[in-house]
């Protein structure tokens, strides 16, 4: 397909516009790489800085400093020189090949706009797709009504909505916390959080809170769940939580019941936000093949990679929460230092410029990270939460309860992989990102094994679906890819 | 890992696929004492994620006889392994778009008829149309085997091998077999794990890694690994009973009854057998996609949810190996199924425990001798 | 139930598209998903498995149920579509018939 000198040629691709990606380009161009930043989003941002550069939320003290500082990140894109296709969804990276006249090994990407696909050519890819948050399986989760904390920040950022009527928010996790104070300053109106951070897990999180205190950056998450539990009704140690719905289950939210020292209680709701925290957004690099390995204390799979972000996939590097949940500042330094590996690589930069040019960047991704092992063990969601009981759905697309899935483990399916050609679970349309970590959690209890042991889907292009009419007009030639980027 | 505790098996089956796991079976059905040897864990390659065709229709000649014997068994799947492994019978159709690809089935027909087959037949237009009413203008009539169908794959060699565990087989997952050695009547078999077994028989059912099995006894084959490539659409409302595919070009094409369309036919992809790894190869996705618009124009705007190849092992003659070892007693032969293995796993199953247990078959099996590639 | 907060609803470029045929109004900018929800539509497909009603859940492309049939195409992301001036957008109801 496309080859040197083609408009379709790149030395890097960068996928993904949040904090890693934008730095990892911006930084990669203005070395004089040919760069194309990919997101499938129509705005740059990510999810931390979502539609920085036209939020309808004007008064900058509602979302915080922390958003704004997005906006920052968008000068030097715009100067480097990177092009920037935004709204262009990558549904396939494949390992390096020698398909061009000169016979150099590129890597495929394939990626679709507008409703056209198209292949692009490039000799580096650096993935930087971010996280999502992690499930939240709970009986009645997909009640229309329920939706991610996460989900209802995005609404607020992109259109400036929030709840009304009667408003709920359950789980932990910084996020959770950072809502309800960014609800607060917008005045919305939020009738309990329930709390499910386990109380255990504050005793095994005190050693690491001296490191936490020294976080530039964390300290400041704390203040703001000190002013959200001062200003709004908190209900602490929740053990159980259920979403029902109207008569017989259908319908939409009406109440939430949750647990609390043995006792249930219910509060009515029109809207229950769920959160706990976020894992990475790894399908891309699965289905690429990057090796992967459970990481016990996010509890979560991560691609693996080296302190370049390189991962087992000649060319392929990762950078950001997509490798790892670290936050958005740390995002920004994995993005640069991604991008002077891939420069290095590309034979642009020797090692030692490699090297010293890294430095400062290392020494400010330390610092973000400083503190991290504090939150991961205070915000470890409780087991309950993660392995769900047998009436459970955890496999939304095919509506697969958590009782399926052990019962195919009795029946002898020992990983996630059985479990999905066996049930189908992960087979829908969002390919086992909302039930991935789940399926993996349930077999493992069942088996009274290791994440790690079971494993994970084995994912496969194209990680987002897309047309048979896309497929069949693949555009062979470089006017016909041309037609795709016209509009 | 020994086998020590356990008492030693009659016959060792090396590879959990659809072929192992069928062997597995008809031999327990005897009261013959089984182990099977999975490298990984049973389905887990060609068996558990190949298109689920049950077909005789466009079948080598020298297959046919095993597929129509296959095909009874496949109309009695409940009663042999207790699971209708998701098989429904709504007939395999072989569409022709022009005349010329008519007059080929016509000739089809004929050569099958001449020997004694009658199971394939030409339809025209219209009934073409009135079986699948989704089907281009342009499309001319058919070939049709009507007792034709298709099973889920996995659930299928699962159901194998569940039947076969109640019958007293076991199973070993997760350890390659290495090393295969005959000494003083008994084979002695090495994983990669550190087991050891012995047993008088062994079976070679190790899909696309069986030609490193058979060239340890001194038997080189000519097996080309490839990677057959599907892909399956999200849920549309049900519109299409038969399995459809072309005359003229490659494509599988059907409906599961939950609504999600599975369309394939062979294109392939690049397969990496040591690293269990496929590789898809969109420009052949892309063909594939196009012969679908072509011929199913209400499919266009589908979603394809996922795509996947399956590493299967090829012979130079697209037809499998079967039947005893050329150069060593007790050995069996059972791999190469050329992309099309699935609808023989019933009968060959039984052709392997028949030689192991009676010494013969009443199936012509010369044609798979793994000897004619010597010369 | 979603609201918008009262300063940008006054200064808000306003979009008009249709929900089922009934006339609807957004704010330029907003996903179809975003439209629907301050519309107040919390449900916008049923499931093809058991038929149960789905809403938005994740608002950034990852869980497909936010999925609605857009100016007669079906199965769009609502959460990743902007919605635009004379849009139809449609509620769907279990599996899509081939053709739309
Ligand atoms: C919903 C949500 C809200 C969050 N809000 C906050 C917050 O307010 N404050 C905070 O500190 N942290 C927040 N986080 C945590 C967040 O993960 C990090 O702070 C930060 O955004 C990570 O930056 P990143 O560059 O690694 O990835 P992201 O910012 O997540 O960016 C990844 C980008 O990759 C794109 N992408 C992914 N896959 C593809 C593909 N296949 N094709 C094309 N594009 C693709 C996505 O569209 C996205 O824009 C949030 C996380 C989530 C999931
Ligand atoms: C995508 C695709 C679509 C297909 N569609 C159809 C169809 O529609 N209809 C049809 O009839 N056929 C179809 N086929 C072909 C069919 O799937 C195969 O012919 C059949 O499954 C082969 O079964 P098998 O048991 O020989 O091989 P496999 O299923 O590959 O099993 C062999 C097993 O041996 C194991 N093994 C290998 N080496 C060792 C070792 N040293 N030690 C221990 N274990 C070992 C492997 O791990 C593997 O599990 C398709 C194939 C593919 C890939
Ligand atoms: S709301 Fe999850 S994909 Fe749109």
């Amino acid at each position: 397909m496309s080859a040197q000198g083609s408009k379709f040629d790149f030395d890097i691709a960068v996928v993904g516009s949040g904090p890693a990606g934008l730095a990892a380009a911006a930084l990669a161009a203005s070395k004089g790489a040919s760069v194309v930043l990919l997101d499938e989003q129509t705005e740059p941002g990510g999810q931390i800085y979502r539609a920085v550069t036209e939020t309808p939320v004007r008064d900058r003290k509602v979302l915080g400093p922390d958003y704004w500082h997005g906006a920052e990140l968008l000068g030097p894109l715009r100067d480097s020189g990177a092009v920037h296709w935004p709204g262009s969804t990558v549904w396939s990276v494949a390992r390096p090949r020698e398909d061009g006249p000169d016979g150099e090994r590129r890597i495929q990407i394939g990626l679709s706009r507008n409703g056209a696909a198209a292949m692009l050519t490039v000799r580096h890819v650096i993935l930087a797709t971010g996280a999502l948050e992690r499930p939240f399986p709970i009986p009645g989760w997909t009640l229309p009504g329920v939706l991610g904390a996460g989900a209802a920040q995005v609404l607020l950022k992109t259109s400036g909505l929030v709840p009304s009527g009667a408003t709920v928010m359950a789980g932990s996790g910084p996020l959770l916390w950072l809502l309800a104070w960014q609800y607060l300053q917008a005045g919305a109106r939020i009738d309990a959080i329930l709390d499910t951070t386990p109380k255990q897990n504050w005793r095994a999180a005190l050693p690491l809170l001296p490191g936490f205190l020294r976080s530039p950056y964390l300290g400041k998450g704390m203040k703001l769940m000190l002013e959200v539990r001062r200003k709004l009704t908190v209900i602490g140690n929740v053990t159980a939580l259920r979403a029902e719905g109207g008569l017989a289950g259908e319908g939409v939210l009406k109440s939430v019941v949750y647990t609390r020292n043995g006792t249930e209680h219910r509060l009515p709701a029109d809207t229950l936000l769920l959160h706990q925290g976020v894992v990475p957004n790894l399908n891309l690099a699965n289905a690429t093949g990057c090796a992967q390995r459970w990481d016990e204390q996010q509890r979560c799979w991560r691609p693996t990679t080296d302190e370049w972000g390189a991962t087992s996939v000649e060319g392929v590097s990762l950078a950001g929460d997509g490798a790892g949940i670290g936050g958005a500042r740390a995002a920004e330094e994995a993005g640069r230092l991604a991008a002077l590996d891939a420069l290095h690589r590309l034979g642009r930069i020797g090692r030692e410029q490699r090297d010293q040019s890294a430095a400062p960047f290392r020494a400010a991704l330390d610092r973000a990270l400083t503190g991290r092992a504090f939150l991961d063990t205070l915000y470890t969601p409780a087991e309950a939460f993660r392995v769900p009981a047998d009436d459970t759905i955890v496999c939304r697309c095919e509506e697969i309860t958590a009782g399926a899935v052990r019962e195919a483990v009795r029946l002898g399916c020992s990983g996630p992989n059985q479990a999905k050609s066996f049930l189908r679970c992960g087979m829908g349309p969002c390919q086992g990102r909302l039930c991935g970590p789940t399926v993996t959690e349930v077999i493992a209890a069942e088996r009274g094994v290791s994440p790690a042991e079971v494993g994970y889907y084995r994912l496969r292009p194209p990680v987002k679906p897309i047309t048979l009419a896309e497929l069949a007009a693949l555009p062979k030639t470089d006017a016909d890819i041309d037609a795709v980027f016209k509009h | 890992m020994t086998a020590t505790a356990l008492p030693r098996p009659d016959v060792i089956v090396i590879g959990g696929g659809l072929h192992g796991c069928s062997a597995a079976l008809q031999l327990s059905m005897r009261g013959v004492r089984v182990l099977v040897l999975e490298k990984d864990h049973v389905a887990r390659h060609a068996s558990g994620v190949n298109a689920g065709g049950v077909r005789q229709l466009g079948r080598h000649v020298a297959e046919v006889p095993l597929s129509v014997a296959s095909m009874a068994l496949w109309h009695g799947i409940r009663d042999l392994v207790d699971d209708d492994c998701g098989f429904e019978s709504h007939g395999q159709i072989k569409v022709a778009e022009t005349e010329a690809e008519l007059e080929t089935v016509r000739a089809r027909v004929a050569e099958l008829n001449a020997l004694g087959f009658t199971h394939e037949e030409v339809i025209g237009q219209e009934e073409l149309r009135s079986l699948v009413p989704a089907i281009a203008d342009h499309c001319v009539g058919a070939l049709v085997s009507r007792g034709d169908g298709a099973a889920i794959p996995f659930r299928t060699t699962f159901a194998f091998r569940r039947k076969a565990i109640a019958l007293g087989a076991r199973f070993q997952e997760g350890g390659a077999v290495t090393r295969l050695a005959r000494k003083g009547g008994l084979w002695s078999v090495e994983t990669a794990d550190g087991g050891r077994f012995e047993a008088p028989v062994v079976v070679n059912a190790a899909g696309a890694w069986a030609d490193r099995i058979a060239a340890q006894v001194g038997e080189p084959v000519p097996l080309e690994v490839i990677a057959p490539m599907l892909m399956i659409t999200a849920r549309v409302a049900p519109f299409i009973k038969p399995v459809v595919g072309a005359t003229g070009r490659t494509l599988s094409f059907k409906q599961f009854p939950n609504g999600t369309v599975l369309i394939g036919g062979g294109l392939l992809g690049r397969a990496v057998r040591d690293e269990n790894r496929t590789e898809l190869d969109f420009s052949q996705v892309s063909v594939n996609a196009r012969t679908v618009w072509d011929l199913f124009p209400c499919m266009r705007g589908a979603t394809i949810v996922r795509s996947w190849a399956g590493i299967e092992a090829r012979m130079p003659d697209q037809i499998p190996v079967i039947g005893p070892s050329g150069t060593e007693p007790d050995l069996y032969h059972s791999f190469g199924f050329s992309a099309h293995g699935f609808q023989l796993g019933p009968i060959v199953g039984r052709i392997t425990a028949d030689l192991i247990t009676g010494g013969a078959t009443d199936l012509p099996i010369a044609p798979f001798r793994i000897g004619r590639f010597a010369a | 139930m979603f609201r918008r907060l009262p300063e940008i609803e006054t200064a808000a470029e306003k979009v008009s598209f249709t929900i089922d045929g009934r006339p609807a109004k957004a704010r330029a900018g907003d996903s179809v998903a975003a439209a629907l929800l301050a519309n107040g539509v919390t449900a916008c497909r049923n499931t093809p498995v058991s038929g149960a009603a789905r809403g938005p859940y994740c608002m950034m492309g990852v869980c497909f149920d936010c999925l609605v049939t857009i100016d007669g195409t079906g199965n769009r992301q609502g959460c990743q579509v902007r919605v635009a001036p004379g849009m139809a957008v449609e509620t769907q109801n279990g599996k899509r018939e081939v053709e739309r």
